[in-house]
């Protein structure tokens, strides 16, 4: 095996691993959340296995950097526990997520039985910051601005939520 | 056999860091509050008689540490709790990799990059690391089952997220004059000069002004070319370590010590060592971005090699190159370890209001700014040569 394809077993591994603690590890919010930070850091590191060097940047220093950390804010302040989570009622939920799993089991089998089309060789520098950069504000210029509208929505609305407390 | 190199280019840093640069640093902190206080510091260890000036104070230091009890407090969530000191030193020795302590030379056999890891978006390694080491300090508050520790890791975080935001912003700047993520790369755009008054020549009323204004030539360094950005950056990096004056999170007099309050021993020894460690951390990635990392201003690489070959040859040339942009880089890291020493004992701990202030309302609107003045001024002189 090469220590690339061991690199990604192993981060796929762990990530796998960090992804089912996560969801099981109801009783304690703290050590679920940072099982997702080891989830978040493993697919980082696939990433940079993929030559896709400022996605995983990205990936480590915005979601597991940042959106985790705020994660990480609400459950110590509220000092969250899994009894105060009320039951759900709806069956809703569960009948969606049996669904979307069998379809997601379904793809993978298919996968495994067939062989992959052959892909040709990504270009030089694909993946890569210069080549993202050039794009985002070329072609998906619009998009990219759209997000950024989208954003600012968010934190003007934040904003007045907060000054509403102390008002 | 390239891995090699790496392990032996990564060991020197890590040895120079952790051997040399981090027990002389703790006993500098010490020397220097005492002298700023009009104290004789600490002068009592010695072995057999010997004190060395009190240079042997973090070698008794170790040893007390390890030699006392680790205290895991009544409801703490045992896991983490040990785990969390960990955390908070690894980011810090692995941004090591990334740091360009010499130029690149080839010695007959290709060239060489006197760098463990030579990536291309290695600013974006460093701040992607950097990121993680919130992880240790909102860990270790929280697993402590102490109001005081998770009082001081929810300021702690809030404040290295909040300046992790200025600190990207701030280099913008950086990266757009020299075109690269590359540390590298940076280093080495810096080990030209440029004609300070050149731009003149583009008009054309210059011939009024003295002649020696065009020979004025000073290195293109990232402090000239960003003076702005490198205040801005040293700010947010110095506050990323939670130092005075930024030290809200342990702020001894409103929450006895923060996040590492219930931790004894070597494992407060570890929060100790990070702290210490991203000292001299912090004084490699400031030195390469602004400082012009291993360069020597005004004697350029080939300028060195030209001059010496003649006389003892190339390969010794490249070889005496290379040791003085050693010696070169860590005389750059020594003093700004020696600025960051005396901004800590000079200026009193901020209160948290103004740590936020400053960041949010003063440095993310300077550092807006300067990406767009930035932007102005490099359209402006392709402009003017085209």
């Amino acid at each position: 095996m090469s220590t690339g394809a061991f690199l990604f077993y192993l981060f796929a591994a762990v990530a796998i691993l960090a992804s089912l603690g996560m969801v099981l590890n109801i009783r304690n919010t703290v050590a679920s959340a940072m099982s997702l930070v080891v989830a978040m850091i493993s697919l980082g590191a696939i990433y940079v296995l993929l030559e896709a060097y400022l996605v995983a940047a990205i990936q480590i220093m915005v979601y597991a950097g940042a959106i985790v950390v705020l994660f990480l804010f609400v459950v110590m302040l509220l000092n969250l526990r899994s009894d105060v989570f009320p039951v759900a009622r709806s069956r809703l939920p569960k009948i969606f997520g049996i669904v979307l799993s069998g379809w997601g089991l379904f793809v993978f089998l298919r996968l495994l039985r067939g062989t992959l089309p052959a892909v040709s060789p990504a270009p030089e520098g694909y993946g890569g910051f210069r080549e993202l950069g050039k794009a985002l504000f070329t072609r998906y210029v619009l998009p990219f601005e759209a997000t950024s509208f989208l954003l600012l929505a968010a934190i003007v609305g934040a904003v007045i939520l907060a000054k509403r407390r102390i008002d | 056999m390239p891995e090699l190199g790496v392990i032996l280019k990564l060991l020197f840093l890590v040895l120079v860091v952790m051997g040399a640069l981090l027990p002389v640093i703790t006993w500098v902190e010490r020397k220097q509050s005492a002298v700023m206080q009009d104290r004789i510091g600490a002068n009592r260890a010695d072995i057999l008689g010997i004190r060395l000036i009190g240079l042997l104070h973090p070698l008794a230091d170790v040893l007390k540490l390890f030699g006392k009890e680790d205290v895991v407090p009544l409801g703490a969530n045992r896991w983490m709790h040990l785990v969390a000191p960990v955390i908070a030193l690894v980011p810090g020795i692995i941004t090591l990799a990334v740091v360009p302590f010499a130029g690149v030379y080839d010695f007959g056999g290709g060239p060489i990059s006197m760098v463990a890891a030579d990536l291309d978006w290695g600013m974006l390694y460093v701040f992607a690391v950097g990121s993680i080491a919130t992880y240790g300090t909102v860990i270790a508050g929280w697993s402590s089952n102490s109001n005081w520790g998770l009082l001081g890791s929810l300021r702690g975080s809030a404040q290295m997220i909040s300046y992790e935001v200025t600190m990207g912003l701030s280099l913008v700047g950086l990266f757009m004059c020299f075109n690269s993520l590359k540390l590298q790369e940076i280093a080495q755009a810096q080990d030209a000069t440029f004609r300070v008054f050149g731009f003149l020549e583009a008009f054309g009323w210059v011939h009024a002004l003295p002649r020696w204004l065009s020979f004025v030539k000073l290195p293109m360094w990232g402090i000239v070319l960003q003076p702005l950005g490198f205040i801005l950056f040293l700010t947010c990096i110095m506050a990323e370590n939670k130092r005075p004056p930024f030290d809200v999170p342990e702020g001894e007099s409103e929450i006895v010590a923060g996040y590492h309050m219930e931790y004894s021993g070597m494992r407060f020894g570890l929060f100790y060592t990070a702290e210490f460690l991203e000292i001299p951390v912090i004084a490699m990635i400031v030195t390469t971005l602004f400082l012009g990392g291993w360069t020597i201003p005004w004697f350029s690489t080939q300028k060195i090699i030209g001059a010496l070959n003649g006389t003892i040859g190339v390969g010794a040339a490249t070889g005496l190159c290379l040791i003085l942009h050693v010696l070169s880089f860590f005389l750059k890291v020594i003093v700004m370890i020696w600025l960051q020493m005396q901004i800590r004992w000079t200026l009193p701990r901020f209160r948290y209001d103004q740590v936020m202030d400053l960041c949010w309302k003063i440095m993310l609107p300077l550092s807006l700014a300067n990406v767009f003045v930035t932007g102005i001024v490099i359209l402006g002189i392709e402009r003017l040569y085209r």
